[in-house]
């Protein structure tokens, strides 16, 4: 039992190695640049993908052992350079945007990568060779331990020393830690930024790349490695101190030796039920993450994160809707209830509007805390899966009739809201947002192991509709209803006090207090309302489509509502809503045209992150402000 | 005055849709040391800001060493040869005093007196006795000092020096105003915010006076310091 439990404390130690080399460029990428790099694990997998084709190209040249190594090294060194190439063509003219669509941005490039590996790679996984001369195993306190897994082990403290000695020995890591701190005095005491930034992007990928490629004889480099690392990627950073190195290596210690353990416990009986700790292992570090983001908020190592200077300008207050805007409404309104009647000649129309109007309801609800409460959930898959699985386990569980679940499953989302969101609303910034993801995580978590209720990984089906609303017309209406209900209500309430309260909570907490608005108790209703709401199109969803999946819940999930609201326009209170629109329709259309879709999407969003950094009705609005005549202006500006 | 150094000429600046520089004109010549004053918010410190390249919303004509900075990169004015020492300081605290030297040091360059740490820490002898100490753990006097030495190893032909004598202790405005003395004896251009009379007085040759973001006075100090109806307009609280 002892020597079992050492030998997981040594796995724990190889995977320590695996998570830091992982998570340090993205923490360093941070620091300087204040940049949420999403295609940080893209690196990663892009670095295996590399490593691999490398180590077949170099092993009729070199030697065993020569091409193995020197297929890792040059694909860091390879990744590097694409770090340099995103910086360049993409980073560098968005600096100046807002934050959320600097991560916009490096999303697009997720999914461009993404493709561009399906092109040259294939979907099928591929499995690496053995590293040459630690094929076997050594024996360690009786045990058969890995040689290459003891040399993993090693790999990650010997990066962080040369790492450690880069940061306070050159003047290159002297900058680093300068423009860490401060960025625009290191400009004006003469040092170019904008190499800075380019140099740390490609060191960043570079030891993103080497993480990856050191996997090779251990794990097959497959495409769901870049979305299915970087919530490890970001968890570590998190719980480390964003730009900490050393914090970097603890957490990844930490998270690493308590996976292991859990593994190493295993199943255990209490008080007669079995409870698998292994089962644990799927978000033993969102937990971590949950306990030291609300014990510790900027991390172990880290400090307290100063403002950035010169960030983005103070939002313009939200007007009520003008004539013309009540007119368009009214005439949209018309034109989607009689949409079932071109429904007759194109079937498909009416399924696809319901995942519209879904859609927009999802993105909605998340504009309704991101907008007016300034709020950056990165988790809104949450509540939408809890009020799908909520109207599924209803249905099915207690065998509900359709409609009361309908109505009940949005309940199971607030509740889990004002669960969360009791933390959540405590923090702000990144940390909020990865307190949201880290619960979403665990929310999803349990769905995929909770066979007894959710069915585990193959999900439930059979969950359609009562006979009233079976037909896709009968369900497109009472979506319409529900939505544009919903819609109105949420609208309706930025407009009372209490959006104004949860609005002056976001601009500026210090004044709202006091004044006398409990801005932790606003925030924490608004952050409830939303995934109440979010929750309704989660059971709409469920019910629309008759199945549901853990899949449905993702971290994609959640990220392609952050990217509907932030097409649209954070700013703007019909942003979501164009957002949602062109979000749902180019992603339909793509996937129908091309099996590359996702780099058609992304080279989609990269052109209107570049061409509207104010979401696409920020900048019509812009524009119109532009050019409409003067005295028209001046009198919408008193 | 001597060959004109540094020369701005109608600077407007915004924050946001605030106007709040109105064609500021101002010169500085080859090693003359000018006062920059007026009262809290009468645009001393965004007139360095918008000279150093640090505010996007300005218009104007900026000229340096014969060259056009305005439009430039701050990084660009800096290697142009113009130093800027913030007024809030903005040290390093995570780097020690060597390092926030560091990252200051730039090549030498012609016209201009040349540093190192070593000519630094005569200058500034508290510094020289803390060479590994974190910024973040100094006294706000020391911060002045390492702010100034930190843009001196630039190498610059001339400094902008925001405030020096603010909220530091009587017995440091002093070292500031001696300090002040010595870099003009060694050739270099300043141009000085300063609200406290007495301590313009004892280092600048001229003066140039702010009041809303408009240049009312300009003229010699000692002008400005038999003016008592100019100081009691423009500079008394």
């Amino acid at each position: 039992m002892l020597s079992g439990f050492a030998g997981q404390l040594l796995n724990g130690l190889a995977g320590a190695s695996t998570l830091f080399l992982l998570a340090v460029g993205l923490s360093l990428i941070f620091g300087v640049t204040r940049i949420v790099n999403f295609a940080h694990g893209s690196m990663f997998m892009v670095g295996l993908y590399v490593a691999y084709s490398l180590a077949q190209w170099l092993a009729p040249l070199a030697g065993g052992a020569a091409a193995f190594w020197l297929s890792i090294l040059l694909s860091a060194a390879a990744v590097g350079a694409l770090g340099v190439l995103v910086e360049l063509l993409v980073l560098r003219r968005i600096y100046r945007v807002p934050e959320l669509f600097q991560l916009l941005a490096t999303f697009a490039v997720v999914l461009v990568l993404r493709d561009a590996a399906l092109a040259i790679w294939g979907p099928d996984d591929l499995l690496g060779p053995k590293a040459p001369g630690m094929k076997g195993a050594v024996q360690i306190l009786g045990r058969q331990f890995p040689q290459y897994d003891l040399f993993l082990i090693f790999v990650g403290p010997a990066v962080l020393a040369l790492l450690w000695l880069l940061l306070r020995r050159t003047r290159l890591g002297v900058l680093i830690r300068a423009a860490t701190q401060d960025r625009e005095m290191v400009g004006a005491l003469g040092v170019n930024q904008a190499w800075l930034f380019t140099g740390i992007f490609a060191l960043g990928s570079a030891l993103a790349a080497l993480g990856g490629a050191l996997q090779l004889p251990r794990e097959p480099a497959n495409l769901g490695l870049d979305l299915g690392t970087i919530g490890d990627a970001f968890v570590v950073v998190v719980v480390g101190g964003m730009g900490s190195i050393p914090g970097a290596y603890l957490a990844a210690l930490i998270i690493a030796e308590i996976k292991a353990v859990c593994y190493g416990i295993g199943a255990v009986q209490v008080f007669g039920a079995s409870f698998s700790f292994s089962k644990l292992t799927l978000v033993v570090e969102f937990i971590v993450m949950a306990a030291v983001l609300i014990w510790r908020p900027w991390g172990l190592l880290g400090k307290p994160q100063g403002m950035v200077r010169g960030a983005a300008a103070a939002e313009a207050p939200i007007r009520p809707m003008r004539r013309a805007g009540v007119v368009a409404t009214a005439a949209l309104g018309a034109a989607l209830l009689a949409l079932p009647l071109a429904g007759q000649a194109f079937p498909y129309l009416t399924v696809l509007m319901i995942d519209l109007l879904i859609a927009v309801l999802f993105a909605t609800s998340l504009h309704f805390i991101m907008g007016p409460g300034g709020m950056h959930s990165f988790g809104h898959a949450a509540y939408f899966g809890l009020g799908a699985y909520g109207a599924a386990a209803l249905l099915k569980g207690l065998a509900l009739p359709m409609e009361l679940a309908l109505a009940a499953a949005p309940l199971v989302a607030l509740a889990g809201g004002l669960l969360f969101g009791w933390f959540a609303v405590r923090l702000s910034g990144v940390y909020l947002a990865m307190l949201t993801l880290a619960f979403a995580q665990i929310v999803w978590s349990i769905v995929y192991q909770w066979d007894e209720v959710t069915g585990g990984s193959n999900g439930m089906v059979g969950i359609w509709p009562s006979a009233r609303f079976a037909s896709k017309t009968a369900y497109y209406y009472l979506t319409l209803a529900l939505v544009g209900a919903s819609v109105f209500a949420l609208r309706r309430m930025l407009f009372a006090p209490f959006g104004y309260a949860m609005r002056a909570g976001r601009d500026s907490p210090l004044r709202a207090e006091s004044t006398g608005i409990g801005v932790i108790g606003v925030h924490w209703a608004g952050f409830a309302i939303a995934s109440l709401f979010c929750g309704l199109a989660g059971a709409l969803y469920a019910f629309g489509k008759g199945s549901i999946s853990p899949e449905t819940i993702h971290v994609g999930r959640s990220i392609d509502a952050l990217v509907m609201v932030l097409l649209g326009g954070v700013q703007t209170l019909s942003g979501p809503i164009v957002g949602s629109a062109v979000f749902t329709w180019l992603q339909d259309w793509m996937i129908r045209a091309t099996d590359y879709w996702r780099a058609l999407l992304g080279f989609a969003i990269l052109v209107l992150v570049l061409a509207f950094p104010q979401g696409i009705v920020g900048g019509l609005a812009a524009a119109w402000e532009r050019w409409r005549p003067p005295a028209a202006a001046a009198e919408g500006r008193r | 005055m001597s060959a004109t150094l540094l020369s701005v000429r109608g600077l407007d600046a915004w924050y946001g849709r605030a106007q709040v520089l109105y064609g500021v004109d101002l010169e500085v010549g080859d090693g003359e040391v000018v006062a920059l004053m007026g009262r809290n918010g009468a645009g001393k410190s965004t007139t360095m800001k918008a000279i150093m390249g640090l505010l996007a919303a300005r218009r104007g004509e900026i000229v340096f060493a014969g060259e056009r900075i305005d439009g430039m990169a701050p990084y660009r004015i800096s290697r142009a040869g113009l130093g800027y020492v913030p007024e809030d300081r903005r040290i390093f605290t995570d780097l020690t005093v060597l390092e926030n030297l560091e990252v200051g040091r730039r090549p030498l360059r012609a016209g201009a007196p040349a540093w190192s740490p070593e000519r630094l820490f005569a200058l500034f002898p508290n510094l020289g006795r803390m060479p590994q100490r974190p910024g973040g753990r100094m006294s706000g006097g020391e911060q002045q000092m390492l702010s100034v030495a930190r843009t001196l190893m630039g190498n610059p032909r001339l400094v902008l020096l925001d405030e020096p004598s603010e909220g530091v202790a009587p017995v440091i405005v002093e070292q500031m105003a001696d300090m002040i003395v010595e870099l003009k004896k060694q050739g270099l251009s300043v141009l000085l915010s300063e609200q406290n009379v007495p301590f313009a007085s004892a280092v600048s040759d001229r003066a140039c006076v702010l009041e809303k973001g408009q240049v009312r006075f300009v003229g010699a100090m000692a002008q400005l310091e038999a003016d008592e109806a100019a100081r009691r307009e423009y500079l008394e609280v």
